[in-house]
């Protein structure tokens, strides 16, 4: 191509105390391109990312803007480069409005000092409108939904005139109808020549809205392909290094013994009278769209959520389960769909959190065994692979892929056999992604009871034994393995509401 | 552990540690009169009030907490217990007694927190006010003494030559440490102010443990109250003011995140030491109050400054 790429990154590299994040990396993004970057959670992403937006400085290599070489002084230096990052954690204040949030920190000003209001939001509003959003800018950011707050962030960063976006995990928290109007916003941002850089752990999306893609693998770059001259089966092994033999290796566990049941299940506005029956060596998948009551349904079954009515059988009795500590002594685990908030407490070792759920277990009169706690431990990181320099090291040092391995080992280290597991691959990569495929199956074999929400179908439909579909807040539909499919268990998610408005 | 674990867990107390080393030397140098035994006991029994509440305040803290009651706990159960040592109460009694009240007074603070669901920093803020009052009312506004010489004993005794509130605060830190590290106690408190939500996910009972801690905190605080009794050999109802700004910042002085989640014991013992050598060190150099107050509130700032400075990630 003849005219100069927008930025070029050249033998970048990044080293931390003990490991190498960026060795030798190189990048080039065009104008009016999709840029997909790939790799397996470690592979160096998230540090590329803070290297083009300025967050961390890089040890060696060099970087061009416009042929011409810049050095990043910080985020802010970047940002006003034209360099914008919008993180998979927004970085919104919730009760400013839009428009605010947009212009926070360079809002335009009267002669005396004074925000000018109505020009802000003028200008804000523009900025929505070009994006082809409805958004009001007046409106609080905390009265948005998950994909209006995103297009704030893209407003915001196209209101610094952003030239390269980096988007890191737009649509982890998108619903299929928002994953489309996103993509549409991509299209007009390419349109006007932004070059953007897309992370993704969904294969699908890549070859949607994909121009390009580029792999890293353990900090090195191993290649860039044009998007429609490669395949799926080529990235993951240029990701993984090596073939993976199937991307769902689902084993059929013959079903055995009721586990769970329950009946009635209603909590007011979230669940309506759900009942369904779980067996020992199940894996049964629970689709749905966000906000259809899979997460209420598994909170309320776990004890965190109070029920208003119904009745919960735990392998053949009734069991009244008034909190997650009753669950847990009867068995139950929980691995929760946000794992930073819910599953661990980041601050603590990769021990301590493993142990938690545990503690009475591994006490003895009151006083801890610390031996007890640490061949525990090793048992796991030996048994998941989970990557970390030590039982000692902090969850927050971890990589996404380990640190849901660590959530899993607390309930492995509490012998759970009835596991519910809300989005158990959500941000994690393909390799680790099909280790925790073979655990399920693993424990499903060893006649451990399995409820898998997810709101991928092809893991739904490729993992699981009988399939039920929630939506709003009733149990929809029921499929066996054999009989289901995308289109039928979509038609059961959307339910009335996607036949009035289609 | 290997030694690079330990440093990266500890590295943070051996920094407060080589604090308290420097200000010693430098006030050895400055008056040879600091570094000698007498001295440095007094200085460890005029610190050993603070430092007994402070451990109080740092598993507050600890579980993301905060408790402002603790100085006017000290003056309620000091008058409480000492109003039963004026009518010939056994002394053990008595102690037992205003122990307890101090453990009441936390647990009330631990009920509203985690059963009212008020913001820790308003219910002990209430509770600061109430027990101030409630002692003033008790006693009419007037000090209570008159003991027996036995209880003085817990002041101006020793054992093995060392001064009997050292040696109680040397043994409440013992067992705080241990504490910490090795029950279930211990660790709930960190998971409970690390993340809440994920301690109640992971069948931590979290509002029995948080209630109480606060039971906890008003023990210690009873207990300095003992401490402080017996070496006034009064007890008043108007004592123990001030004392929670001392206990935080010996708490923070010595590395515990007023974010909750992370702290350490050891690095408070230091971090009241740190508070009590300089007041002694000043009184010693003859500097007037007014000024120790400027340094005393420069060292906090100064401490927190470096901490977060090496705290940094860098770029």
């Amino acid at each position: 191509m003849s005219i100069p790429p927008v930025l070029t990154l050249r033998g970048i590299r990044k080293a931390y105390p003990g490991v190498v994040a960026l060795d030798g990396v190189d990048l080039t993004l065009q104008a009016g391109e999709v840029h997909v970057l790939l790799g397996e959670n470690g592979a160096g992403k998230s540090t590329l990312m803070k290297v083009i937006s300025g967050a961390v400085a890089r040890d060696a290599g060099e970087i061009l803007l416009d042929g011409a070489p810049v050095e990043l002084r910080g985020p802010r230096h970047a940002q006003s480069l034209g360099l914008g990052i919008i993180y998979q954690e927004f970085n919104l204040i919730p009760h400013l409005s839009a428009g605010e949030n947009i212009f926070l920190g360079r809002e335009p000003r009267r002669a005396a000092g004074v925000i000018d209001q109505a020009t802000l939001l003028d200008r804000a509003q523009q900025l929505l409108n070009n994006l082809g959003v409805a958004i009001d800018a007046r409106t609080a950011v905390s009265r948005l939904s998950v994909a209006q707050q995103q297009m704030v962030e893209v407003a915001k960063a196209l209101s610094l005139n952003a030239r390269v976006l980096i988007m890191d995990e737009p649509t982890s928290a998108l619903t299929e109808q928002e994953i489309r109007e996103l993509f549409a916003a991509i299209e007009r941002l390419k349109a006007r020549g932004v070059a953007l850089v897309y992370i993704s752990h969904r294969m699908e999306e890549l070859f949607a809205i994909g121009d390009r893609v580029t792999v890293l693998r353990d900090g090195r770059h191993v290649g860039t392909r044009l998007i429609r001259d490669t395949s799926l089966p080529e990235l993951v092994r240029l990701m993984v290094g090596r073939d993976l033999k199937e991307q769902f290796p689902k084993q059929a566990a013959g079903a055995g013994d009721e586990a769970l049941r329950v009946e009635g299940l209603s909590r007011a506005g979230l669940l309506h009278d759900v009942s369904f029956t779980l067996r020992r060596g199940e894996v049964v998948g629970i689709a749905g769209l966000m906000g259809s009551g899979r997460t209420e349904l598994a909170r309320a079954i776990f004890g965190a959520d109070r029920l208003d009515a119904g009745k919960i059988f735990v392998r053949g009795h009734e069991q009244v389960i008034a909190s997650p500590r009753a669950a847990i002594a009867l068995g139950l685990g929980f691995l929760t769909e946000d794992r930073k908030h819910q599953g661990l407490v980041l601050g603590l070792s990769v021990q301590e959190n493993t142990c938690l759920p545990s503690v009475s277990v591994f006490s003895r009169f009151g006083v801890m065994q610390p031996a007890r706690e640490a061949s525990a431990t090793a048992q796991r990181i030996a048994d998941l692979r989970i990557k970390t320099p030590g039982p000692h090291q902090r969850v927050f040092n971890l990589s996404g892929g380990n640190q849901q391995k660590v959530v899993l080992g607390k309930w492995l280290t509490t012998d759970a056999d009835i596991l519910i597991f809300d989005e158990p691959t959500r941000g994690i990569d393909v390799g680790a992604k099909v280790e925790i495929y073979q655990l399920i199956n693993q424990l499903a074999a060893r006649g451990a009871a399995i409820l898998m929400i997810s709101s991928e179908l092809p893991e739904i439909l490729g993992m699981s034994d009988r399939i039920l579909v929630m939506q709003a807040g009733r149990l929809a539909a029921e499929f066996s393995a054999a009989d289901a499919t995308q289109e039928k268990i979509l038609a059961a998610a959307l339910g009335r509401a996607g036949l009035s408005a289609a | 552990m290997k030694p690079r674990e330990l440093l990266t867990h500890y590295g943070r107390q051996f920094g407060t540690l080589a604090g308290l080393l420097v200000l010693c030397a430098v006030l050895w140098a400055l008056t040879p009169h600091f570094l000698t035994v007498s001295n440095l006991l007094n200085v460890a029994q005029q610190t050993a009030i603070n430092a007994v509440i402070a451990v109080g305040l740092t598993f507050v803290i600890i579980s993301g907490g905060i408790d402002l009651s603790v100085g006017s706990i000290v003056a309620f159960a000091g008058v409480v217990m000492a109003t039963l040592l004026q009518r010939a109460v056994p002394v053990p009694l008595a102690i037992l007694a205003g122990l307890g009240f101090g453990f009441g007074c936390g647990l009330a603070n631990g009920l509203l927190i985690s059963f009212g669901r008020l913001p820790p920093f308003i219910a002990t803020l209430g509770m600061m006010s109430m027990a101030r009052g409630g002692g003033l009312l008790f006693t009419d506004g007037r000090p209570v003494s008159g003991f027996d010489e036995g209880f003085r004993w817990l002041a101006t005794g020793e054992l093995l030559h060392v001064p009997v509130p050292v040696v109680v605060m040397l043994a409440v830190y013992a067992i705080a440490h241990f504490v910490l590290r090795l029950t279930p106690f211990g660790r709930y408190l960190f998971a409970m102010g690390g993340n809440e939500e994920a301690a109640v996910l992971s069948g931590v009972p979290v509002r029995f443990h948080k209630t109480l801690v606060y039971g906890v905190c008003g023990l210690l605080s009873a207990l300095a109250s003992v401490l402080l009794t017996a070496r006034l050999n009064s007890a008043q109802p108007i004592a123990g003011i001030n004392y929670e700004l001392d206990a935080i910042a010996a708490t923070v002085i010595g590395g515990t995140s007023l974010m909750g989640g992370q702290g350490s014991v050891v690095g408070t013992l230091i971090g009241a030491l740190i508070m009590g050598v300089l007041r002694n060190g000043l009184n010693l150099l003859g500097v007037s109050s007014f000024v120790q107050q400027v340094v005393i509130g420069a060292v906090i700032i100064l401490a927190v400054l470096l901490d977060t400075a090496f705290k940094r990630p860098k770029r």
